[in-house]
């Protein structure tokens, strides 16, 4: 069960906002996490709690396909990002890596900044429990199930 | 029903003889790409599998070019893992410095990349080869230690949105400029997640460099893959160059397209994406006057010789505004060389433009030309993101080689029409 404060962002935070080029020079997921969301929101590594969500508008994650970008997010223990829309190299990484991510356009949309939210991935309901609003999210296709039940591709290529 | 050339690219490459947007599938790759930034965690997560033997070590290619020459020690020891891995595994396409150019440049010159592939890189520029009939599009590290392990990739079939070019390209106006009008047409996401095919008379008529440099930008409308039905430009290009065999795909005459997009080119001007988006484009005459400090020619998107042809072209026998530090980088080795022969790069140092050897470098706020706090510069690269070049608080201006150069001679941003 996921449960955490949501921080809210637009339209098209890029990658390069969600952990900037100037730090790629390193694989270590601490040392990347540190740097989380740094060049859209320098304050988030200090507010953000364990368990926290990521809540944004259309085309989270657009530009590059670097996957530093879901790995410092899932290393600074944000459980899961909610969007309205996932640009396609930021959404495979996310499945590929085992970040939750959920596409629901009603959510993100009307969660504010520091609501209380819970993701029951199983019943597919996400839960705003500041206003006890409940959305859904789009369900992932059956493949892709497979890949995120087993924790991630590596994880999924292993048991296959 | 008939099939796009995107969807029979994918059908052959994973089983099916016939499929359709939205099917999942497990394809067979052809080439899988890395560099510097990207395959070092692709080789962490191989390793973790504990296997000896990767797939295909001929598929492999690793072009450490982001930071390279080595701009710092972590940066080296990331190309340090790549050097070795490539070792390890007896991968030929490894490309040292001194070899190396900017990936989305080096392969279709060096015939790595062949029509009819399906190529996947963990770069998301790696749409660039759809300019030659290829399926070819940008995944994650994971993704590429997955294909290292087994030499495929999961995909959802994309939709194609076709889009057709009529009428007669103005002088000065590119690829580069067709690309960013789409862009700022459909905007950031307009192509999410699907195929763009590019068609038409003025495709038809359109310089394999050029092709490149539209499907380069395809991933910044949010596109899965670019492409482009080969033809006898493509044949042309290849010659010479191919590493192994090819095939030509076309799209059927009853396929399925998403949406078709027509547009009239004969009243385009070079086009010029503002701060902070791709998407903010408006032709080079609206933006007149907007001075900047920084003007960068090279980069996956233009980075080939005939985008440092046309620079020359304008910056012969004169020199850049006081104000402005130009740098010129070409893509790869061959490039280098070949504006060398040409002359080029006398013209460049002539007019007091930096010539650097080639690197992504700056496109990325990487090294080689890194932005200040409320410097502007005025970039034939791809992204123009806030802080991409540097200081968050610094700006980017997205345009073709030419209006570049021609602004580069000025200060301001400048139709090259008005220096030439």
């Amino acid at each position: 069960m996921i449960n955490g404060k949501g921080w809210k962002y637009g339209d098209n935070v890029n990658t390069d906002e969600i952990i900037p080029a100037r730090y790629l020079n390193t694989t270590d997921k601490k040392e990347l996490a540190a740097h989380c969301m740094e060049d859209i929101d320098e304050d988030f590594v200090k507010k953000a709690s364990e368990g926290d969500v990521i809540v944004a508008g259309e085309n989270f994650g657009c530009g590059s396909s670097r996957e530093h970008a879901p790995i410092c997010i899932k290393a600074l223990g944000i459980s899961c990002v909610i969007a309205k829309s996932f640009a396609r190299i930021f959404f495979r990484n996310s499945i590929n890596i085992g970040l939750p991510i959920f596409e629901s356009e009603e959510a993100a949309a009307e969660i504010s900044d520091g609501d209380n939210i819970k993701v029951d991935i199983n019943a597919n309901i996400i839960t705003n429990l500041t206003t006890n609003k409940e959305y859904s999210f789009t369900p992932f296709a059956d493949e892709m199930k497979d890949i995120i039940k087993a924790g991630g591709l590596m994880e999924y290529i292993k048991t296959d | 029903m008939g099939m796009t050339i995107t969807e029979k690219i994918i059908a052959a490459h994973s089983g099916h003889q016939e499929i359709s947007a939205g099917q999942f599938v497990y394809a067979d790759v052809d080439i899988c790409l890395g560099n510097d930034i990207t395959a070092p965690i692709a080789i962490e997560q191989f390793e973790t599998l504990g296997m000896e033997k990767v797939f295909n070590p001929d598929s492999i290619v690793l072009v450490p070019d982001h930071f390279t020459p080595n701009k710092d020690i972590k940066s080296a020891q990331n190309s340090k893992l790549l050097r070795e891995f490539a070792q390890k595994h007896k991968i030929k396409n490894y490309f040292e410095v001194g070899r190396v150019g900017i990936e989305h440049v080096l392969l279709p010159e060096q015939g790595i990349v062949v029509p009819g592939d399906l190529v996947i890189g963990a770069d998301s520029h790696t749409c660039t080869y759809g300019a030659m009939g290829i399926f070819s599009t940008g995944v994650g590290s994971t993704d590429l230690a997955a294909c290292y392990a087994t030499g495929k990739v999961w995909l959802r079939v994309p939709e194609t949105i076709k889009f057709i070019f009529k009428g007669k390209l103005n002088e000065w106006v590119s690829g580069k400029d067709l690309i960013l009008h789409i862009i700022g047409d459909i905007g950031v996401d307009g192509a999410r997640y699907k195929a763009m095919e590019f068609s038409g008379s003025v495709i038809s008529d359109l310089s394999m460099d050029d092709r490149l440099a539209m499907c380069n930008m395809a991933i910044e409308a949010g596109a899965k893959n670019g492409i482009i039905e080969p033809d006898d430009c493509t044949e042309d290009y290849i010659k010479g160059r191919a590493q192994r065999e090819h095939k030509f795909y076309s799209s059927d005459e009853d396929c399925n397209y998403h949406e078709i997009r027509e547009y009239d080119v004969n009243n385009l001007s070079p086009q010029v994406a503002m701060p902070n988006l791709p998407e903010n484009v408006k032709p080079v005459e609206e933006l007149s006057d907007i001075a900047i400090d920084q003007v960068v020619i090279g980069s996956c998107t233009n980075g080939r010789i005939s985008d440092l042809r046309i620079a020359a072209q304008i910056l012969k026998d004169k020199k850049i505004d006081p104000s402005i530090r130009l740098i010129i980088i070409p893509g790869t080795q061959d490039v280098y060389l070949e504006a060398l022969k040409e002359g080029l790069i006398e013209i460049f140092i002539e007019a007091e433009g930096a010539v650097s050897t080639p690197t992504c470098g700056p496109c990325l706020g990487g090294h080689m030309g890194i932005l200040a706090d409320g410097e502007r510069a005025l970039s034939t690269t791809n992204r123009n993101f806030a802080g991409r070049m540097g200081h968050t608080a610094s700006e980017i201006y997205l345009s073709n080689p030419a209006v570049a150069a021609a602004s580069a001679l000025t200060g301001k941003i400048t139709h090259p029409e008005k220096v030439n």
